[in-house]
């Protein structure tokens, strides 16, 4: 773990509503660079709210997002936040990877159009260099061979795998995952865990919000549970898997397999 | 009586000979009473390639590929009008929709025609003119088609950005995209897979339309054929040669609008779809029985 002062993500006093519902409460968290943090938590526990806060795709009403020392969706001056335009937060996000729980290929390209669309259209990069890099990354989640295929003629697991090479095509700081195992047959999910689990070892720092508790146990430095958009606990696997101190988490724990 | 066997024996559907044979029949009786019916044939044939006629059609080709470009930049422009979440560019475009959609198009041609009664002069600042100068045949029929066009086209548009998944605008931002970039790199093009279709049958419909602009002097396919049957009283036969030229158009188009709508489907089937000609070849050497289909399912 590299973990340096600064943290990769630092969230204040994050709140959220949905017109009078409030769905986050006041969420406070620290991602060193590095770590590999999941997010645990019953459903409309606003745990993906909270992770979808972080590259600003759900807006936040009250709080401080920072992300690489950089605050996110917002400008401050004279103490107060200002929301930024659609193209400010379009640079900040190059920053951050993110992959979904349906995946969300784009199905008119293929595979390789798919990784390299960020690069070239994005980051201006040569499409040459683009290609090379993409190549590189599929063979990285062992799909060398399916370059040419489009997203539906793949597996949920090979598309997810595609999907997390194209977040990492962008050369990331930052990988939020959300739910990435949810819509997998089972037997698909261990070839997407698998290739999480080679990123965690490269020293990517990481957000997961799963259900996975063993992946959770195995791979994760922390874990956090989110409940009623409060962190409920926090702490290393092994504390709060094993040892929960609250009702809430152990009665969520009780129901989840794994 | 025949061997036991546990081969089933398909039903025999007589109905469906007879039923046929009907049809067939009164068909004939039809080709017949028009073989036998007052048309001089020769003078069909006389007048298909007529120079006149032919410039007519180039004509009517002319507005209706106007007419669709025109219906579809403005059918982008305000169908992403009616989406935006700004409550006066939504309302704009909730106005033309209702206005053009909701009256005749041929009044709509007659008002554009007659605009010069309302506005006896251009007056552009930079340039002059007087309006009976300017509004021509083809310019009135131009925009009276066209903006008619553009309100069917923009519900048309709008649907096919529908339908697209909102998860490929949240993936394409978060590969940092501009809302504007994610809309043209990503959301617009799977749109245009379902939008192609209705795109087609806008242009059949268009087409067939354009021939409402002969009454405001613009001299297409139809209008041609009437002058000349006023000189000649040769109606039904012009009429005729017409309505082929029509059913000539509309044929190749449906060929082209095959092709566009493989393009448009990249990616959506497992295999890649088969070409037209291809698959007519196939379609044409396509035999019945164990061989061929154990052949043809590759």
């Amino acid at each position: 773990m590299n973990v340096s002062s600064e943290p990769m993500v630092k969230a204040v006093n994050v709140h959220k509503y949905y017109g009078h519902n409030e769905v986050l409460k006041g969420i406070d968290l620290e991602v060193a660079r590095g770590e590999v943090m999941c997010i645990l938590g019953p459903s409309g526990s606003g745990k993906s709210t909270f992770l979808r806060c972080i590259n600003h795709l759900e807006t936040t009403n009250r709080g401080r997002i920072y992300v690489d020392g950089e605050l996110v969706g917002c400008r401050e001056s004279g103490g107060r936040l200002f929301e930024l335009r659609d193209r400010e937060i379009c640079r900040a996000r190059t920053k951050m990877g993110m992959v979904f729980q349906h995946f969300n290929l784009f199905p008119h390209m293929s595979v390789l159009d798919n990784l390299i669309e960020g690069p070239v259209q994005v980051l201006r990069q040569p499409r040459e260099a683009a290609v090379e890099r993409a190549r590189a990354l599929l063979a990285q989640v062992g799909l060398a061979h399916r370059e040419s295929s489009y997203p539906r003629q793949l597996s949920g697991g090979q598309q997810q795998r595609v999907a997390i090479a194209r977040a990492l095509a962008m050369e990331p700081k930052l990988m939020l995952f959300d739910e990435p195992t949810s819509a997998l047959d089972p037997e698909l999910v261990g070839d997407v865990l698998a290739v999480m689990r080679d990123l965690a070892r490269s020293g990517m720092t990481m957000l997961v919000v799963t259900h996975e508790i063993g992946f959770a146990r195995g791979v994760a430095h922390s874990v956090v549970f989110i409940d009623g958009g409060v962190v409920v606990e926090s702490g290393p696997p092994g504390e709060v898997l094993d040892h929960p101190r609250h009702e809430r988490t152990r009665t969520f724990l009780s129901r989840v397999p794994g | 009586m025949a061997e036991p066997s546990d081969r089933v024996i398909p039903l025999r559907h007589y109905g469906r000979w007879v039923s046929g044979a009907l049809v067939l029949l009164v068909l004939a009786l039809v080709a017949r009473a028009f073989a036998l019916g007052q048309i001089d044939w020769p003078v069909v044939g006389q007048f298909f390639f007529s120079p006149v006629l032919v410039k007519g059609l180039g004509n009517t080709l002319l507005i209706t590929v106007l007419a669709i470009l025109m219906g579809l930049a403005l059918g982008i422009v305000f169908a992403v009008m009616r989406l935006s979440r700004n409550p006066v560019t939504n309302a704009v475009a909730g106005a033309y929709i209702w206005l053009f959609r909701g009256t005749p198009v041929y009044l709509q041609l007659l008002i554009w025609f007659n605009l010069a009664l309302v506005f006896p002069t251009v007056n552009l600042f930079f340039w002059k003119a007087r309006m009976v100068d300017v509004m021509t045949p083809l310019l009135a029929a131009l925009l009276g088609l066209g903006f008619n066009e553009g309100a069917y086209m923009t519900e048309i548009v709008r649907g096919g950005v529908l339908s697209v998944d909102r998860g490929q605008m949240e993936a394409a931002s978060t590969l940092g995209m501009t809302r504007l970039m994610a809309m043209r790199r990503i959301v617009l093009p799977q749109a245009m897979r379902v939008i192609t279709p209705s795109i087609g049958n806008e242009f059949i419909g268009l087409l067939k339309t354009s021939s409402m602009a002969s009454t405001i002097a613009f001299t297409e396919l139809l209008q041609r054929a009437q002058n000349i049957y006023f000189v000649n009283a040769k109606v039904i036969e012009l009429l005729i040669v017409a309505a082929g030229w029509y059913l000539i158009v509309v044929t190749l188009f449906t060929l082209v609008q095959n092709r566009v709508e493989a393009r448009f489907a990249r990616g959506q089937s497992h295999e890649p779809p088969p070409g037209y000609w291809h698959q007519l070849g196939r379609n044409l050497a396509r035999k019945r029985g164990p061989a061929a289909a154990a052949g043809s399912s590759r």
